[in-house]
């Protein structure tokens, strides 16, 4: 291990902390970046040869902050109205500097930094890739590459993200308690998106977007660090660990999906479900149930089955009554109905989605439930009619090949003529 | 003499670590640890999982419990245990027995990986 890749892992830890200080003091998103491009650089120099400072996240944070200041001043000097406003606002910052590094004082300016990148105004997508490149400091290229655009396209995404952003005014001010609380919700959102455009990624592009599986995590345990009881915090980090836990299994040699009843258990990430089954413990403990937690307590109930078959089907039916309480919409429903048909049966389970077809006609899982559902009562025409919907439908080549598959199955068994 | 040796690290950095390096780090612990296997010198091995899943019990008069792990200066670590619970709720009661009657805090953190040790002595 050299001396630079361990600088670099420590540069990377800080980063979020590091960023959001420096954007508190000078709120502004690029000179914020640059100071701490300043300050990396000044790492490298300086740490292999005096050793790692005791807080390197402080170190940083000086260090960028000294460099815009000396960088305000000289400025000043050259223009005619130097900012005092500016100058004496970092003065008191630079008195209390050592009590607000304290872990807890980061909370709010990581949050700030997290929200400034999930503004309402910009597209799911603008929102992921501004806070990979700010809070996560991947590059554009690597950020590029994961959305599957040209790095020129990615480039002006971001800058385009960021002119709006900066138009919008976040306040900088240690927000309360309601508005803490709308911003938690805001980046939670945002860090779901962010680990479901890994998640749903198949075929040949997956290598490039576990990183962002693993992004979403790492940005997840680093929200929990600062808002230790936010039981929704706990259920979507859980979620997300449990999801990620079974990423080894979920694709085959060619990419082609593995349904989760037959996925290889054993390839499972058995630290992952620990881990996230540890923290729906800690969030059932609050008593404050939401759609995250609910969730996480799906995948936990999946997780718990050593086989598919040992799975507690009933269970999960009730989660999703419960989840379909509290966010009420088709796609849970629909969920629901394939544990309402493992419970229930087929019939049943159609009943359930048959009020779904409206909202839900241009979903692909729609009309690939509804063909399975057929299938397993024998209504073989209609399930081939949805069947072939579903493959119209479909949004990757493995999703295509996947209800391919059981149409094949379909074709086999049933002999309809064709 | 028995000794505890007590592992530090910054867990923002340990956990972005990619998971080869992560799996480099472990293999040249392991070999220092077979090695005092080997001599049954080596006692329970335990990885903790990251502190965002801790919850610590303040003993006293009335205990509570508070989520996330022991973040005082002014207490220090004394000791550990090493128990098997059914849920985190169990983990918290046997906190609390342990901790009755004294002012003090016990965190609870579960286990990552527990290996029994191999130590004769």
């Amino acid at each position: 291990m050299t001396d630079l890749a361990w600088i670099d892992g420590v540069l990377r830890a800080s980063r979020p902390q590091t960023v959001s200080a420096l954007l508190r003091y000078f709120r502004d998103l690029d000179q914020a970046e640059e100071a701490y491009q300043e300050a990396c650089l000044r790492a490298l120099k300086n740490w292999p040869v005096n050793g790692p400072p005791r807080d390197p996240t402080a170190w940083l944070i000086m260090v960028g902050r000294n460099f815009l200041l000396d960088d305000v001043r000289r400025r000043s000097k050259s223009e005619a109205l130097p900012p005092d406003e500016m100058i004496s606002e970092l003065d008191d910052a630079e008195s209390d500097l050592a009590e607000r590094l304290d872990s807890s004082h980061y909370r709010d300016d990581v949050l700030r930094l997290l929200f400034i990148c999930c503004h309402p105004d910009l597209p799911a997508t603008q929102q992921i890739a501004l806070a990979l490149r700010v809070v996560s400091g991947l590059s554009v290229k690597e950020i590029a590459r994961a959305f599957l655009v040209s790095e020129a396209a990615m480039e002006q995404r971001i800058t385009r993200a960021k002119s709006r952003v900066a138009k919008a005014e976040v306040p900088f001010e240690t927000p309360g308690a309601i508005e803490r609380s709308e911003r938690l919700a805001g980046v939670a959102a945002m860090l779901y998106l962010l680990f479901n455009e890994g998640y749903s990624a198949s075929g040949g592009d997956v290598h490039v977007r576990v990183p962002l599986c693993e992004e979403a995590i790492r940005l997840g345990r680093l929200l929990l660090r600062l808002f230790p009881s936010e039981p929704e915090i706990m259920g979507l980090t859980a979620l997300l660990l449990l999801q990620h836990a079974r990423a080894a299994a979920r694709l085959d040699a060619d990419g082609g999906i593995i349904l989760l009843e037959d996925q290889d258990r054993s390839r499972w990430d058995r630290k992952l479900v620990d881990e996230g089954v540890a923290l729906i413990d800690k969030a059932l403990r609050h008593r404050r149930p939401g759609p995250y937690q609910v969730q996480a307590a799906i995948a936990g109930v999946h997780a718990h089955a050593a086989r598919a078959a040992d799975t507690d089907w009933a269970e999960i039916d009730q989660l999703y009554a419960t989840l379909e309480r509290l966010q009420p919409s088709p796609v849970i429903t629909l969920n629901r109905a394939v544990a309402t048909s493992k419970v229930k049966g087929a019939a049943a389970a159609l009943a359930l989605i048959e009020p779904l077809a409206k909202p839900l006609a241009g979903y692909f899982h729609f009309f690939g439930l509804k063909g399975a559902l057929l299938m397993q009562l024998g209504r073989a025409d209609e399930a081939r009619v949805a069947f072939d919907r579903a493959i119209a439908l479909a949004n990757t080549a493995a999703e295509a090949a996947h209800i391919r598959m059981q149409l094949d199955r379909l074709l086999r068994d049933i002999k309809i003529p064709q | 003499m028995l000794y505890a040796i007590l592992c530090y690290h910054d867990e923002a950095e340990v956990m972005s670590w990619p998971k080869e390096k992560d799996d480099a780090v472990l293999a040249k612990r392991a070999v220092v640890a077979n090695k005092l296997a080997a001599q049954g010198k080596l006692g329970p091995v335990a990885r903790l999982m990251p502190t965002t899943a801790a919850t610590t019990v303040r003993s006293g008069r009335e205990p509570w419990v508070i989520d996330g792990p022991f973040a005082e200066t002014k207490e220090q670590l004394l000791g550990f245990y090493v128990v098997d619970c059914a849920n985190l709720d169990e983990a918290i009661e046997t906190a609390r027995e342990l901790g009755r009657d004294e002012h003090g805090a016990l965190e609870i953190r579960p286990l990552r990986l527990f290996m029994p040790g191999s130590q004769t002595a």
